[in-house]
């Protein structure tokens, strides 16, 4: 159980029987008038956000989240098919529930799967991943009139922007935080 | 850790609101922090040091002050309030407080529009700043009673708020954000239930004389006229020591040596304004962090 005072910021708690996320919060206090805890909470199965402002002596259950690692498989229409290492279970999640993880998502990745009493809700990536540059313009050497940085579509069809040395068949790391180029991968 | 330009605006609204209170007579007295017994309140908390409790408010000695015969003292100091951290609460905080004897209320609502005009007229172009919304300082200043308020913004009496356990909600969801954007503004005249230490009013008893200043929806000031009855004043201390009790805290001692004082108390008004609450004002910055030297987190 949590008590008012440990709410903040990111803290997972279960209310009306769903998951939610702080994703806003700040302590108040009017007057001389009793202290108030004022949060934005997001809907970790709908992702609905919601306003909610408690009292000193509310009391939280911790929402019963879990984490397990599967490897992601394969994707049909809008089915994104992931299996337990452990279990070898399988199951899907929607284009919806994976969102821009899709843009770096490859074949037999391992990736985080976040649980609600058995349904999936959410991925987790590896902060870094490894993919192959699809298409390239090439670079042209002593070329010192263009920009710093070219476009490229990567595997997954996902495009950003690289240093202009990176060719069509290379190997890129990017963080799949932020969508950006970290660094060219000798195999 | 805040800039030195920030240091330096800081010090600069602390030296122009010594001056407005040395210009208007006040003396400036230095009481200790470190008391046997505190005003019992509800809902504010101190934090313990030894045997005895960091000050929440510098409120009773000054009273005792007045009570052995200064007309009108002023004192800057630190203020100590457990478990109190948002974006304008720390748990150590300035508060300037004033206290006036032969006065009411109303007295301290005028103090504060010359301090406020003098201060932002030094330190901030004659304006202060909230969320970007600039907030002029021209008089008069909007009065207006709890009861008002709750009916203009919200809709709902006090008295049902209180009866429905809501009123801080009502407060801070639907009220504050309405205050003082144009002026600042006086919300007046709270129930008596929230009396705390201020007087009830002669003509109208379900009300005390107390009141709140905002600027920009910042809360920055709460005075009143003081409570002056040693009967009353123990039979509230009673009551917030057994709302303490209620609520599983340990409630502190009564503060006998300042209900003993009481009797020679004149009518006095007196009020605390949270020195980095106005400061925020004066420099535009929205969170208390971005205007004290170091955070609690910093140390």
């Amino acid at each position: 159980m949590f008590s008012a005072s440990d709410l903040r910021k990111g803290l997972k708690i279960l209310m009306d029987g769903d998951p939610y996320i702080i994703t806003d919060f700040d302590f108040t206090k009017p007057g001389k008038g009793q202290a108030l805890y004022r949060c934005r909470l997001r809907n970790l199965i709908n992702g609905n956000s919601t306003d909610r402002t408690f009292r000193s002596n509310d009391k939280f259950e911790k929402a019963p989240l879990e984490e397990r690692t599967m490897q992601y498989l394969y994707s049909q229409g809008d089915e994104f098919h992931f299996m337990d290492n452990t279990s070898y279970e399988q199951l899907f999640l929607t284009r919806e529930q994976v969102g821009n993880n899709l843009n770096f998502m490859v074949d037999n990745m391992e990736v985080s799967v976040l649980f609600f009493n058995e349904t999936p809700l959410d991925i987790t990536l590896p902060i870094f991943v490894n993919l192959s540059v699809t298409t390239a313009d090439p670079w042209v050497k002593g070329d010192t009139s263009g920009s710093d940085t070219k476009p490229v579509t990567v595997e997954t069809g996902f495009v950003l922007q690289v240093p202009p040395f990176v060719e069509e068949g290379d190997k890129i790391q990017i963080d799949t935080r932020t969508g950006e180029y970290i660094t060219r991968v000798k195999e | 850790m805040i800039s030195g330009g920030m240091l330096r605006r800081r010090s600069e609204v602390l030296q122009e609101v010594r001056n407005y209170f040395v210009a208007h007579d006040f003396l400036e007295v230095d009481t200790p922090i470190l008391l046997p017994s505190l005003a019992p309140e509800p809902w504010i908390e101190p934090i313990e040091a030894g045997d005895r409790f960091l000050q929440t408010s510098p409120e009773l000695c000054m009273k005792r002050l007045i009570a052995a015969g200064e007309k009108r003292i002023y004192q800057i100091c630190r203020c100590f309030r457990q478990g109190e951290r948002g974006r304008r609460h720390l748990p150590e905080f300035l508060m300037i407080e004033w206290y006036r004897a032969d006065a009411d209320y109303r007295d301290l609502m005028k103090d504060c529009e010359g301090l406020l005009r003098a201060v932002a007229g030094t330190c901030s172009g004659g304006l202060l700043t909230r969320h970007g919304s600039r907030i002029s300082l021209e008089r008069p200043w909007p009065r207006i009673t709890v009861a008002e308020a709750f009916s203009r913004y919200a809709g709902i009496t006090p008295e049902t708020a209180l009866t429905e356990g809501c009123f801080e909600e009502v407060l801070v969801e639907q009220v504050e954000s309405n205050l003082g954007f144009e002026t600042p503004v006086f919300l007046i005249d709270y129930p008596g239930a929230l009396a705390s230490l201020s007087r009830l009013k002669k003509n109208a008893p379900g009300v005390a004389e107390r009141f709140e200043l905002y600027a920009g929806g910042l809360e920055i000031a709460n005075g009143f006229s003081e409570l002056i009855d040693p009967v009353e004043q123990r039979h509230r201390f009673e009551g917030a020591l057994a709302e303490i009790r209620q609520d599983g805290r340990r409630p502190g001692p009564m503060p006998e040596s300042f209900l003993k004082s009481l009797p020679t108390m004149p009518e006095t008004a007196g009020i605390a304004l949270g020195l980095d609450r106005l400061i925020m004002l004066v420099t535009g910055v929205d969170e208390i962090d971005g205007v004290v030297p170091f955070v609690p987190e910093e140390l």
